[in-house]
């Protein structure tokens, strides 16, 4: 019940501070419009969008609601090829399974490629506490590492940052000479992340598609850091969900390029690498062991709700954050989850707790655009109201509760109802008006900021009867 | 069996129990399957039927990807273009891998660069290939829809070769150009299906980043350069 009051709290006090933020506004309103005009211009391209999106749908239901069959065709299919496959429920067991992978290899030195289901495990934490060293490759997420914060995004994690602010960090950390050009200040992380690479013991990434068919583990990155963190470390491992699943191959043919062009308005993201397994016989490089690692952590309760069950569709795009009013005015950071924006406010409730992030769904405007824009047609915006109405089934506010009970009884008895009415207006005024706003106002969270309308002094029955009895005279007096 | 795989799968099983409904229309019912794997190609972006609008296609996402695109008139001119390019860029070391199955005279090629060569064939250090001022390899395929150049572990020299280098030069024959992604992923599946490589990697221009103000940077961690021959 505290978390239930602090995560809310918290939420609310900070979105107060970023809405206000200027600063940020401009950056995130920068960053926006240019992903709006690309992403535009790449969905424009496709011959049919709206199509691609329904077979995306199609094809990411087909892999959920028969997902005990997929995942064991996949499994198996890397464990033919020498991988091998571990599988944890919780986040504290995937941790688990990676310090015994470390320890067994006697690892030092880890580098790490992009993966937002290692941040939801707090996996660096993890590492770092049992005395490993990991670097993060991708250029954003390195940045955010050197800052100890968490991604301000789940696909631009560093959005929220000047070039100033990099490279007065860079300076800092690094020692490099101050520069307000990104190009220079992309060649410094390049210099400094070369040699982690060939040092590295040890390579982790994460993943955005597993394929059923043929067992194999598809990455989507712009940089090459995943690939070089797939080619150089003798180990590789791979933590992703276990519904990251997709049927076939052949899909990757439309669900490659639908990323690109939601993600980030691309065309096709730089490099898309599908990993089948370690080195096989006859191949010049590669890590000598593979590891897959799945995890539940909370999915398989997302998908016993088959109305939300959708919502494990979901590939990472970032779309709906992109188009999200809501995620536009209050930032990465207030959310306080790994997932943030729209889906981040679906799915964190199934995952960490339905009465302690309930909020979520009701910073949200309904206006659907996330639903809109979702290129596997989650249904968002509905979703969120199920939550709300799930949250309230599950543990109902008792004012609320007595609130309605009384105008049920008020708006089923007309006579009394009619009688009340011509108090209403001296209550709003005499009562209400003396709590307005304050800490004893039940509705203080709407009427902080907003006023109600005053009662009117008739009500519409009044109004309307005055007016028949008008109507009546005006055609007597004709007659 | 696994014990957490057991219990996942059991909560798997109990969770489908309840039927979920229909995809993409909120919940109505009357919606009815459209998929079929054959209509990929219909729902994205158009590619014409000849070999020249193919090549035009690739030409000019590669100007927009940035990558260096040269249609040339036979392999003597794809030798001299390399050649050229080597000498402009002042390449002192090279990595490259042997004859693959579309090329057949990679080797010819690069040795008659005459530079000092990396071949990674049976294996390679790290170290020198970081030194390398290019990596040539073949690829499976081009892709034009999209401007990508498909490779893999057994086709293009390794996983690495591809990227480590601060310049990728492919070299490619004219039948590789494919028209779009699903034509690209029905040949791996061809070529491979008794025995997939380890590694297969879409590469689509440079290596690039946006993550400093959304500001697009080449050469991010990967290569500055994609240069891509095709004769």
């Amino acid at each position: 019940m505290e978390g239930s009051t602090t995560f809310a709290q918290e939420f609310k006090a900070q979105a107060k501070r970023v809405a206000a933020d200027l600063r940020h506004r401009g950056l995130i309103r920068t960053a926006l419009t240019k992903y709006e005009t690309a992403r535009d211009l790449q969905k424009s391209a496709f011959q049919d969008w709206q199509g691609a999106r329904q077979a995306a749908a199609e094809r990411k239901w087909e892999a959920i609601n028969h997902l005990d069959e997929h995942l064991e065709a996949f499994a198996s299919r890397l464990e033919e090829r020498g991988t091998k496959v571990h599988w944890a429920s919780t986040a504290a067991q995937a941790r688990e399974i990676f310090l015994e992978i470390l320890k067994e290899k006697g690892a030092r030195s880890i580098i790490k490629s992009k993966a937002m289901t290692a941040e939801e495990i707090h996996l660096n934490e993890a590492l770092e506490k049992a005395g490993y060293s990991v670097v993060e490759s991708d250029l954003g997420e390195y940045i955010v590492q050197l800052r100890q914060e968490a991604p301000y995004h789940i696909v631009f994690p560093a959005m929220h940052l000047t070039r100033g602010e990099i490279s007065a960090l860079f300076t800092e950390k690094l020692g490099s000479k101050p520069t307000d050009n990104p190009e220079e200040l992309t060649m410094i992380a390049r210099e400094v992340l070369r040699d982690k690479y060939i040092t590295a013991d040890v390579g982790i990434t994460g993943a955005n598609f597993a394929v059923a068919e043929t067992g194999m583990i598809s990455i989507t990155e712009n940089e090459g850091n995943a690939r070089l963190t797939g080619a150089l470390p003798r180990t590789m491992i791979t933590l992703l969900g276990i519904e990251k699943i997709i049927p076939r191959l052949s899909d990757l043919a439309l669900f490659l390029p639908m990323l690109a062009t939601a993600g980030a308005g691309q065309a096709l993201t730089g490099y898309n690498s599908m990993y089948a397994g370690p080195r096989q016989p006859g191949e010049s490089d590669g890590p000598e062991e593979y590891h897959v690692v799945l995890i539940d952590n909370g999915r398989t309760h997302l998908l016993a709700d088959a109305e939300q069950r959708d919502a494990l569709h979901c590939i990472r795009c970032g779309a709906c954050l992109n188009v999200c009013p809501i995620y536009r005015n209050v930032g990465g950071h207030t959310y306080g989850t790994t997932y943030s924006g729209p889906i981040g406010s679906v799915i964190t409730p199934h995952l960490r707790g339905l009465q302690e992030w309930k909020h979520l769904s009701q910073a949200s405007s309904l206006c659907g655009a996330c639903t809109e824009t979702c290129p596997v047609k989650i249904d968002l915006h509905h979703h969120l109201l199920q939550n709300r109405r799930n949250a309230v089934a599950k543990k109902p506010v008792w004012w609320e509760k007595q609130a309605f009970r009384l105008f049920g009884y008020l708006a089923t008895r007309p006579g009394l109802m009619k009688r009340l009415l011509p108090f209403a207006g001296f209550a709003q005024y005499w009562f209400h008006g003396l709590v307005k706003g304050g800490p004893l106002d039940p509705a203080r969270a709407w009427t902080q900021t907003r006023d109600l309308p005053a009662m009117p002094p008739l009500s519409f029955t009044d109004l309307w009867q005055a007016k028949k009895r008008e109507a009546r005279r005006a055609a007597e007096a004709a007659k | 069996m696994n014990v957490e795989k057991e219990k996942i799968f059991q909560r798997i099983r109990e969770g489908l129990a309840m039927p979920s409904p229909w995809p993409g229309h909120h919940g109505q019912e009357h919606a009815h399957p459209i998929a079929s794997a054959e209509a990929v190609s219909h729902w994205l972006p158009l590619v014409g039927g000849s070999f020249e609008e193919r090549v035009g296609l690739f030409a000019s996402s590669s100007e927009k990807l940035r990558s260096a695109f040269h249609l040339l008139e036979n392999e003597a001119a794809a030798r001299a273009k390399l050649a050229e390019v080597a000498m402009a860029e002042g390449w002192t070391r090279v990595a490259a891998h042997g004859d693959g199955t579309y090329c057949g005279s990679t080797h010819a090629m690069v040795s008659a660069l005459g530079i000092n060569t990396l071949w990674t064939d049976t294996g390679y250090d790290v170290r020198e290939m970081e030194k390398c001022d290019a990596g040539i390899s073949e690829c499976d395929a081009l892709v034009a829809q999209t401007g990508s150049v498909v490779v893999t572990s057994r086709s293009a020299g390794g996983r690495a070769l591809s990227v480590l280098p601060p310049h990728h030069v492919v070299l490619a024959r004219r039948e590789q150009l494919l028209a779009d992604l699903p034509d690209a992923f029905a040949l791996l599946q061809r070529k491979y299906a008794k025995g997939y490589p380890s590694f297969m990697s879409f590469i689509t221009g440079p290596s690039r980043t946006g993550d400093i103000e959304r500001i697009l940077v080449l050469g991010a961690h990967g290569p500055k350069k994609l240069t891509i021959l095709c004769w």
